[in-house]
């Protein structure tokens, strides 16, 4: 479909760079559901496929580990030590549940743009990491109230024993950023990388595709060799990219959950 | 941003602006996660990770008792040793102390024994010579004076002067004797 769609808008004999139209997609099979699409398909099968692999590992972990249960530990201890601990402390094995489910979602969400025939990232639609991000939000603002009192939450945000004046300046900086703009850059930043990411490699996979097979000239044919390079080293790229964003929204979320426990000043 | 973000709400498909239906499958997605990984699945690993943590500190623990106790037995077992040998070499001196004790006692008794039979055999020879003696005096006397008479004739027949006669040669026989006895000596 993806590729349907892309070819569609180039049908006019010339090349077309591929746009925001690759981000779209119509309900599975005509007269389906608007909402039936390849994104909401694909974002079920990637919460399935996080349960089975992680089932599989400790549905019955255990003391000596065999198999699956020695990768699952692997990211677990990967979660912990170096998402959880760092931030969270002694509060680290409380919160390993959501830290797990949120970086393990969230890679496979991410792994989903380099797997052949769904090639879709599923966190480039902006509202997967935006449910994430309002969930970590929720929680944060809760832990908060919860753990530093309803009042004292907001007030622990700034810091005191500064010069009157300063205080108008970093009043609303404070609220704004901790309270408006953490949560959207939180989203935000999950969403663009993904966006963009999948965006270049249909840019150059299409490049090979127009260049070797669509319409193969002479001229073309080495620009269609370098498009597909430039695809393969993108694609190896993509892969850290996906591990990183996956680990940087965990640890970020790891990081408000701890701010909402503990005041930070 | 923001008018880049407005130009796009023109459009119909704007990728800023989440639809309604995967904002709900978003959630249901992290759901099903939250409840299968996070709720049943991560408490299981960390029981186990507990456990393991605990047989290892465990193990060390009782390997540490073991060792110690097996000390302590290495250390009972030589105290008994010691306390063995002690006592056997205790048991050694007592038995030659015993030993020679028992030893000088039956010298002492053998000694005893020999100084009396000794003694009693030179009491009865003794006895047994004065016996001899006395008969043979006797004997001798009557010899002598049968002897005498026999030489001279009835003459001497003064008893008085007999028996003077008779005990004067018989001391002089016993005078030779003893004289002989001493240079035999």
């Amino acid at each position: 479909m993806n590729a349907q769609t892309v070819l569609a808008a180039s049908e006019g004999g010339e090349f077309q760079a591929p746009g925001p139209e690759l981000f779209d997609f119509p309900p599975l099979f005509a007269g389906g559901p608007e909402w039936l699409t390849k994104p909401v398909v694909f974002a079920v099968f990637g919460a399935l496929v996080t349960c089975a692999l992680f089932w599989m590992a400790f549905a019955k972990p255990k003391l000596v580990p065999r198999g699956m249960q020695n990768v699952g530990e692997i990211g677990y201890m990967f979660v912990r030590d170096e998402i959880a601990r760092p931030f969270l402390g002694k509060n680290t094995d409380r919160w390993m549940p959501m830290l797990m489910s949120l970086f393990f979602l969230i890679w496979i969400w991410n792994i989903f743009a380099v797997v052949p025939v769904i090639q879709f990232p599923i966190a480039s639609h902006i509202a997967f990491p935006a449910v994430l991000a309002i969930i970590v939000y929720i929680t944060k603002v809760y832990l908060g109230m919860k753990h530093q009192g309803p009042v004292k939450y907001f007030t622990n945000m700034i810091p005191p024993g500064l010069p009157l004046p300063v205080y108008f300046l970093l009043v609303p900086i404070e609220y704004l950023s901790t309270l408006i703009l953490a949560p959207f850059t939180h989203a935000v930043r999950l969403f663009a990388n993904m966006f963009a990411g999948h965006t270049i490699l249909a840019f150059f996979s299409l490049v090979g595709f127009w260049f070797l097979f669509e319409k193969p000239t002479l001229a073309g044919f080495g620009v269609g060799i370098i498009g597909v390079l430039i695809t393969i080293v993108m694609t190896a790229f993509e892969l850290l990219i996906q591990f990183l964003q996956a680990f940087l929204f965990a640890m970020l979320a790891a990081m408000y959950i701890q701010s909402g426990l503990e005041a930070e000043h | 941003m923001i008018g880049a973000a407005s130009v796009l709400a023109a459009e119909e498909n704007n990728p800023l602006v989440p639809h309604a239906y995967e904002l709900v499958v978003g959630v249901f997605s992290f759901l099903v996660v939250m409840i299968v990984l996070g709720k049943i699945l991560t408490p299981r690993l960390q029981k186990v990770l507990e456990e393991r943590t605990q047989a290892i500190e465990g193990g060390l623990e009782r390997a540490e008792q073991a060792q110690k106790e097996a000390q302590q037995v290495l250390d009972q077992h030589k105290a008994q040793q010691k306390a063995a040998a002690v006592e056997a070499s205790n048991e050694r001196r007592k038995a030659e102390e015993q030993g020679a004790q028992i030893i000088a006692q039956a010298k002492e008794q053998a000694q005893v024994e020999a100084r009396r039979i000794v003694d009693n055999a030179k009491a009865q020879i003794e006895a047994e010579r004065q016996q001899a003696l006395q008969s043979l005096r006797a004997e001798i006397g009557a010899l002598s004076v049968e002897l005498a008479g026999r030489v001279v004739g009835e003459s001497l027949e003064d008893s008085a002067r007999q028996s003077r006669v008779v005990d004067r040669f018989l001391e002089e026989l016993e005078e030779r004797a003893r004289t002989q006895e001493q240079i035999t000596s």
